[in-house]
């Protein structure tokens, strides 16, 4: 472990504990986050209910009744994330139709970033990305590796709801919406998969720290696809 | 086996049980009841396990009936006015309803959620490892929607030998209390100046009407950053004290988002976080900042007196009279 820095522990509250490795998007934070996950998964260390890895941190939920956050911190500072064995990530394909009706905002992106719209379409499809967290509502996906050339600020008002499935773009992060809502976001293209069901395992598109990339399909695939999924695209 | 019909239902009534677990990594939000205390105390006076399942309402008013028998339930929570065949109740008992009896909530002098359970719990579908209903993602409870009038809830078996008396709750942990709200810092207080956090326990902050199942806000003091407003998103855990670019205070409750983007400047109590959420807009509260191992300390009394319930139990007067009840000083939801 030499020439990482050490985490910080930060309490939230007295039933949760942040184990925090940096502030930044970045690859090898996430990785210790993960390998920390999966430490704390493996040592089952008493009274912790769950653990959520997001980009940076792990936070650790645990019941107040059962341990504290100085009996926890001492647990995990025992614990060596680096010697347990890492889940080799998985790479999944996720279908996008980035044609009308499908990509709501592509012109409006376009213009705003000075690309055609075919160039965002070949460098969004061309890209490796890798899952980060989810949050948000059930399945909603962060993910990491958009291209520098795709960082759209985000809008100063959101826009009208976007549907399920929608892949969005801003603030140098792309994402992909489990829900219809509004967003500040641009919705430059849809993929038909369901993004989130409770009866698949994983009930996601991938675990965190599995590749995503994207496959360019038509209009008439997406319909066929959609029609395959027996619920539809996700609620 | 007998069950329970919905008569009438104002919007925010929901089917709530202690919250959903594992599922935080995927999205999933853990809702759960708004005041745990309150939750768990019905639960205590009805012998059901701390995970079954109630029913949670707000101020928008219910009723309720029990059909092919007779079944016990208990309510508490919140100085709500309940009435049977419209006569008064106690703010928190627990009654064995008959068949063509109605048991009704409104509103009363304070409080904002109130729970009905009953003995053997609502055994509606577990989706998810958890009954709890979030309505946002439509998951758990009836079809992942509020309760509406004609609804019908199956109830689980349940002994409910030695409930022959009804009775009245006397539960003074649930009292509204004016004692500040106590807070422990972190994860993010670094993200504010020190005059920031001084002002945060030093000022009058007043619910606002953007109150939900979701988080409360509030108005008072500005509260400054000294980082900025944006951080790289992280996990977020009950009552957590969000401060966004508006430098207003949000506590997010049961309801909260699994992750989020701005600073925590601290975290209400567990014993707290009760006595918050049945604060109505308007109200007015302080916030003490307070130690964890005062927050475990609080936490255990609170364990402590809800483990009492069974043995504050009074036989409940056959007729309560409005005189009766400002006698008995209802609970005033009124949190200084």
């Amino acid at each position: 472990m030499t020439g990482e820095t050490a985490p910080r522990y930060l309490p939230a509250g007295e039933a949760a504990l942040v184990v925090e490795f940096g502030e930044r998007i970045d690859e090898v934070i996430n990785d210790r986050v993960l390998a920390l996950d999966q430490a704390v998964a493996a040592a089952q260390l008493g009274g912790v209910v769950e653990t959520v890895p997001t980009y940076r941190s792990l936070m650790i939920h645990f019941d107040p009744r059962r341990t504290s956050t100085s009996a926890l911190i001492e647990a995990v500072r025992a614990l060596n994330p680096a010697s347990a064995p890492r889940k080799p990530p998985l790479h999944r394909v996720i279908p996008v139709c980035y044609d009308p009706p499908f990509a709501e905002d592509l012109g409006e992106a376009a213009s705003i970033l000075g690309l055609t719209q075919q160039n965002i379409v070949a460098l969004h499809s061309g890209a490796l990305y890798r899952v980060y967290m989810y949050g948000f509502a059930p399945g909603f996906t962060f993910l990491g590796g958009l291209p520098d050339a795709l960082a759209i600020p985000r809008r100063a008002t959101p826009r009208p709801p976007v549907p399920p499935g929608s892949l969005l773009i801003a603030g140098g992060q792309a994402l992909i919406a489990s829900i219809s809502m509004p967003t500040g976001w641009y919705q430059i293209g849809r993929t038909p998969a369901r993004v989130f069901d409770q009866s698949r395992e994983p009930m996601v598109l991938a675990d965190i720290g599995d590749t995503i990339s994207f496959e360019r399909i038509d209009a008439a695939d997406f319909a066929e696809l959609s029609a395959e999924a027996p619920n539809g695209v996700g609620r | 086996m007998a069950w329970l019909r919905i008569l009438s239902a104002g919007p925010g009534a929901t089917i709530q049980d202690a919250g959903r677990t594992g599922y935080l990594r995927y999205g999933v939000t853990s809702a759960g009841p708004m005041d745990w205390a309150a939750f768990q105390t019905v639960a205590r006076a009805l012998g059901n396990s701390s995970r079954a399942a109630a029913i949670e309402l707000s101020v928008g008013g219910f009723s309720l009936c029990a059909e092919e028998g007779a079944l016990v339930v208990a309510f508490a929570g919140g100085g709500f006015d309940w009435r049977r065949d419209g006569r008064p109740l106690p703010p928190a008992g627990r009654l064995t309803l008959r068949p063509g009896e109605v048991l009704s909530a409104r509103a009363g002098r304070g409080g904002a959620w109130t729970y009905i359970g009953v003995a053997g719990g609502v055994d509606t579908p577990i989706e998810m490892g958890s009954r709890s209903t979030h309505v946002r993602s439509g998951i758990g409870g009836l079809d992942g929607r509020m309760l509406r009038a004609g609804d019908i809830l199956p109830v689980g078996p349940g002994a409910t030998a030695g409930f022959a008396t009804d009775a009245e709750i006397d539960a003074p942990w649930l009292g509204g209390g004016r004692d500040p709200i106590r807070v422990v810092l972190g994860p993010q207080d670094d993200y504010f100046t020190s005059a920031a956090l001084a002002g945060f326990f030093d000022a009058d902050f007043t619910l606002t009407q953007a109150a939900d199942r979701m988080a409360y806000r509030f108005e008072g003091a500005a509260i400054a950053h000294a980082r900025g407003h944006d951080i790289v998103s992280d996990g977020v855990a009950l009552g957590a004290i969000q401060i966004a670019g508006d430098q207003a205070p949000l506590v997010l409750m049961a309801d909260r988002q699994p992750t989020g983007g701005y600073p925590k400047l601290g975290h209400v109590i567990l014993a707290d976080i009760g006595r918050l959420a049945q604060m109505r807009p308007g109200e007015v509260c302080r916030f003490r900042r307070a130690s964890l191992d005062e927050a475990r300390a609080a936490l255990r009394e609170m364990d402590q007196a809800i483990a009492t319930t069974t043995a504050r139990l009074r036989p409940l007067r056959r007729e309560m009279t409005s005189a009766w009840l400002l006698a008995n000083n209802l609970i005033d939801g009124v949190v200084k």
